[in-house]
């Protein structure tokens, strides 16, 4: 079976996994990445059109699509959903959401911290490699960038299920525990404050649709649903409603 | 290609529309709005309007398709608004347009949402029965713009005469109507008022007149076609405020009517200026505003007495929808236009002599 996932809750990505229906180990056959977190309006669906046609698949090959549903600055995440809804909708493909901050957690327990320019493939997933952290041991957190000085995150289990969240919080505020991903990069210094420890490696881990490919496909083994493709905004818009006007007196 | 079969997307602002066209035969034409959730704001807020394109795309696309009896593979062109527009709004579009360009296979057209509302005078059975007549200028007036266009080909050669330096009419309209308490929008709202109440109890100003602004043909000021309200929204608001510390009742009709009256004086006078000194022999008028009574009257009025034939699309046409993307992209085609390169991006200030990216 093939599955295209899209994330564009922080870079925009796309991959193209293969899998057996029934098994929780998928490959990742094609993956695209950007470094940057302001032009997935440009480049995703070139990019998505480019790996179908490397590997040689027309839409009809893709049995389902996933895509992250943040959280994530608003703009960029919807680019993802509204590109996988329109996928699916011409297509007729099965579409599902799954939480962005389960792709970093995925990559928690795989060992790889998946970075914009660290493409990689997950036949090197079980190579031996000292540089590779130790899977968590207790609970730990993903965090990743929010803007105005706070952080998306999550708290897992050490077996990587996901435990609270997702939340938006100033870092001061999280629990006292291991923190993945950039959001932990950003605000080292205010996370150890509150006792909370980055972990080396993870500092700069953005969520990547490869990584949610194998979170969903894993979820799906385990005869876990999926989300549907509601985005996470986790903010209002900023408007306000306006007061009565003051009457001259 | 003889009669493309084009589907367009428009997401500028808050309208979410889907059209339809096989070359200048109209199909479908399909818009949800979410102008209701702006209501308590006084205003279209982006944010709010950028999730509601975002769900109401593929319904709105499911039901134009349904409307116009096509498949989507039977689609022969994609098009979609790639600006003027608020940023975020336009991105939901433009996304969901190149996702259907990469799952057809279709070609894309990213059009240019100014010159689209031109567009809709290409149908059959409208305003100009599908050919484009010559000497045709376009003045667009809503929420969101105020301009004046020469249109000499509407796929390749679009020149703007003038445009708002500040607040669009339509906004100038709703923050008015706020400031008299009648809700939003303000324009429906005000151009009922306004009927009970005497154009000439207020004289207020009409932004960008004098000569300094204004110049003579020969030597044109710097904003010659070029409207302002921001100065006509604060004498309002100064009116109100004088009755209201005078402890005197505000003449809500009074000034809604001399408000109206300011802003469609201001607003045909330079564009029958405009028409008059650039040859504009036919004029069409567009946007949302396009509805308001008085001023297509005293638009009517105008140009008859300058000798412009005057153009008003239905009211469906004047208002944001895909059915003018469509139309304008069928254009493009037939004039032998090339597709947008996938990787084009959404243009907040896409200017009018861009029709197609
Ligand atoms: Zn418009």
């Amino acid at each position: 079976m093939i599955l295209l996932a899209i994330d564009t809750s922080a870079i925009a990505s796309a991959a193209i996994l293969r899998w057996h229906g029934d098994e929780r180990e998928a490959s990742v056959l094609a993956e695209f990445a950007t470094e940057d977190t302001k032009s997935h309006a440009e480049v995703l669906a070139p990019a998505i059109r480019a790996l179908l046609a490397e590997q040689d698949l027309t839409g009809a090959a893709v049995d389902r699509i996933v895509v992250g549903v943040g959280p994530g600055p608003f703009t960029g995440l919807r680019s993802g959903i509204a590109t996988a809804r329109a996928l699916a909708f011409a297509w007729g493909t099965p579409l599902a959401g799954l939480m962005s901050l389960d792709a970093i957690a995925w990559d928690v327990l795989a060992g790889t911290p998946a970075q914009a320019d660290s493409v990689r493939s997950t036949s090197t997933l079980g190579a031996p490699d000292g540089q590779r952290p130790a899977p968590p041991s207790s609970d730990f957190l993903v965090a990743t960038d929010a803007r105005r000085r706070e952080v998306y995150w999550a708290r897992y289990t050490a077996a990587g299920a996901l435990a609270d969240g997702p939340h938006v919080a100033y870092p001061d505020a999280l629990p006292a525990l291991p923190v993945y991903g950039s959001g932990a990069g950003i605000y080292g210094e205010k996370l150890a404050e509150a006792g909370a420890a980055v972990v080396p490696g993870f500092e700069r881990a953005q969520p990547t649709a490869a990584s949610l490919g194998h979170a969903a496909v894993e979820r799906l083994a385990r005869g876990e649903a999926l989300l549907d493709t509601a985005p996470k905004y986790l903010r209002e818009s900023d408007a306000q409603v306006p007061g009565p006007r003051k009457k001259a007196l | 290609m003889n009669q493309p079969l084009v589907l367009g997307i428009e997401s500028s602002c808050d309208e979410t529309g889907v059209g339809i066209v096989r070359g200048a035969t109209l199909l479908a034409n399909t818009v949800s709005s979410s102008m209701e959730e702006h209501v308590r704001f006084g205003g279209v807020i982006p944010e709010i309007a950028s999730r509601a394109h975002l769900d109401a795309m593929v319904p709105t696309l499911r039901e134009a398709l349904g409307t116009a009896g096509v498949a989507l593979e039977d689609v022969d062109a994609l098009a979609v608004t790639s600006g003027p527009g608020l940023a975020g709004a336009l991105m939901v579009g433009v996304c969901a347009a190149k996702a259907l360009a990469v799952a057809t296979g279709k070609p894309l057209f990213a059009i240019n949402h100014l010159v689209a509302h031109v567009g809709v005078g290409l149908l059959d059975g409208g305003v100009y029965a599908g050919e484009l007549p010559e000497d045709l200028g376009a003045l667009l007036v809503s929420g969101g713009h105020t301009e004046i266009l020469r249109v000499r080909n509407i796929a390749s050669d679009v020149e703007l005469l003038g445009s708002t330096i500040d607040d669009a009419a339509g906004e100038a309209y709703d923050k008015v109507a706020r400031l008299l308490g009648l809700g939003y929008p303000g324009g429906p709202a005000i151009d009922r008022l306004a009927k009970q109440g005497d154009p000439r109890a207020f004289r207020f100003p009409r932004g960008l007149t004098q000569p300094k602004y204004m110049g003579s043909p020969e030597a044109p000021g710097p904003h010659r076609y070029d409207w302002s309200f921001s100065g006509l929204k604060t004498a309002v608001a100064r009116c109100v405020e004088q009755h209201e510390a005078a402890g005197k009742p505000v003449p809500v009709a009074d000034i809604a009517a001399s408000f109206q009256e300011a802003v469609v004086d201001v607003v045909t006078s330079k564009a029958i200026l405009a028409c008059r000194e650039h040859g504009i022999r036919n004029l069409l008028l567009g946007g949302g505003v396009a509805a308001n009574s008085r001023l297509r009257e005293l638009t009517a009025e105008r140009c008859a007495a300058a000798d412009i034939s005057l153009a008003v699309p239905p009211f469906s046409l004047c208002t944001d929808n895909g059915a003018m993307v469509a139309a304008l992209a069928a254009r493009v085609i037939m004039d032998g236009g090339s597709p947008s390169d996938l990787a084009f991006a959404p243009d907040s200030s896409l200017p009018v002599t861009t029709v197609s990216v």
